[in-house]
């Protein structure tokens, strides 16, 4: 087995091997939140939040839980904190909660936080799964912000909500894309990315899982 | 591993681990209730006192909604306040959810899209509440995609609009999403609802712009461009909150007021 280092857990899962851009999970909820920079700041850090605790308290009791029933030990951890990361959301953010609706509730489908329990925390030391949970909500976190930061200043003209681009419905002279408001949009800028990241980075290009075999010739009846 | 997967283990296991859970769960849930019905609240009161332009950023808003806000409850049927209910603790939505003080609506009745329709709904009075500066209806209906549920200010004739606005809607971004646009909002301010001598709503949302010629301006409101389906509920859902299934009763009072006076 690999050690892992602190570091290492933190920081690879943000360029090297990020969620979204490498292992495509998590694509749904990216595409619904990231029409402005606020909604998916808070929806990053809640799955920070609740990939963190997951995977914290998974690996805490990993060596107790019995293999038959453990994804399901899993999903009631995860879906315990995804609640409470609701209800906090709502006490003390309640426009953004508004604005975030279902995805918050969402976040138990997440195949990163269930991922991260599955592959990390159930073989490794609470700490450092702790680590590779914030890690890995940090590389969704940080892939939501420039999604987010595209969608925004693109569709709205604006980054955080202050204007940038002043739209030509408040007087300025920027036409807004309404495309980008729209979760298709967010489809291409995702796809961008990878394209780009593995422009610098060839190594995350997959090889194929199967070559497709030449066309077979037809041949005259004998 | 094996000592882990037997019957027993696993049953305590996941006893435990339900247990614990849901302790966890029902504290969040316990604690930060209070704070989050503060929340609900004020983001209702701020809604109201936004529709009625007199939100002053700044100031708090519960201290302004309880300055100038006096809120009642109006049985819809009758047009008369319904006394035996407190406006604090009544709330229209959940009735509208409760057979026993709601009524289903079907077909051409329900124009509005909304399925069933409670029997006594929240209003709020600006000022004097005999005579008030402003009456705040709560209106709501389907749009294209969403539920769009926001509030309606009428100046106190019952008749001329102050303004309309939609706290609630999933409707397009950049398109029916505009019913949150500020520009589009300022069309109503001076719109009436009803023609002279009778209660049938004549307000609606119309295509190609509302311009000084047009006839009947002033019972029109330019539509949202690129959102057909999205004006149309808006349309729907005044001519079915202010028809007689909704608020004309109780508006007719105001009406015979200002006339008499």
């Amino acid at each position: 087995m690999t050690a892992y280092t602190p570091k290492g857990v933190l920081t690879t899962p943000i360029f090297k091997n990020n969620p979204i851009a490498l292992q495509i999970l998590g694509i749904c909820s990216a595409l619904a939140v990231t029409n402005s920079m606020s909604t998916s700041l808070v929806m990053g850090l809640a799955v920070i939040a609740v990939t963190a605790f997951s995977s914290f308290f998974v690996s805490l009791v990993r060596s107790q839980i019995p293999s038959s029933i453990r994804i399901i030990v899993q999903m009631t951890i995860i879906a315990s904190l995804v609640i409470v990361v609701d209800q906090v959301l709502k006490a003390y953010a309640y426009e953004i909660s508004k604005s975030l609706s279902v995805f918050v509730g969402l976040i138990i489908t997440n195949c990163i936080v269930m991922g991260r329990a599955e592959a990390f925390a159930m073989q490794n030391g609470p700490a450092i799964s702790f680590l590779d949970g914030v890690g890995n909500g940090l590389g969704y976190a940080v892939m939501l912000l420039v999604v987010g930061f595209f969608r925004e200043l693109f569709g709205s003209g604006s980054v955080f909500g202050f204007p940038v681009l002043l739209p030509v419905n408040e007087g300025g002279w920027y036409v807004t894309n309404g495309l980008m408001l729209l979760p298709p949009s967010a489809f291409f800028v995702i796809g961008l990315i990878i394209w780009g990241l593995r422009s610098f980075n060839p190594e995350q290009v997959e090889d194929n899982e199967f070559r497709i075999t030449a066309n077979t010739k037809s041949r005259e009846a004998v | 591993m094996a000592k882990n997967d037997s019957v027993k283990k696993t049953l305590v296991v996941a006893f435990v681990l339900c247990i614990v859970c849901s302790v966890v769960v029902s504290t969040a849930a316990v604690v930060l209730r209070p704070m989050q019905e503060a929340n609900a609240e004020r983001d209702r009161k701020f809604n109201v006192l936004q529709v009625s332009e007199l939100y002053e950023p700044g100031v708090s808003v519960s201290q302004q909604f309880s300055e100038q806000i006096v809120a009642r409850v109006v049985n819809l049927e009758t047009g008369e306040y319904a006394e035996n209910k407190d406006p604090e603790t009544y709330n229209q939505f959940e009735a509208a959810k409760d057979p026993a003080q709601s009524r289903t609506l079907s077909g051409a009745q329900d124009l509005a899209g909304i399925g069933r329709q409670e029997n006594y709904a929240t209003v709020y009075l600006v000022g004097d509440p005999e005579n008030p500066e402003q009456i705040i209806l709560p209106v709501r209906g389907q749009g294209l995609w969403s539920l769009m549920s926001g509030y309606l200010a009428l100046r106190g004739d019952g008749n001329t609009v102050v303004g309309l606005s939609f706290y609630d809607q999933g409707e397009t971004p950049g398109l029916g999403g505009e019913v949150d646009n500020p520009d589009w909002k300022a069309l109503w301010d001076g719109k009436k609802i009803y023609p002279e001598d009778s209660m049938d709503p004549a307000i609606h949302l119309v295509k190609g712009g509302v311009g000084p010629q047009t006839s009947n301006a002033e019972y029109k409101v330019d539509a949202l461009s690129g959102a057909t389906l999205t004006s149309n509920g808006v349309t729907n859902l005044l001519q079915f909150w202010l028809s007689d299934s909704g608020f004309a009763e109780y508006l007719a009072r105001f009406r015979d007021t200002t006339q008499g006076a």
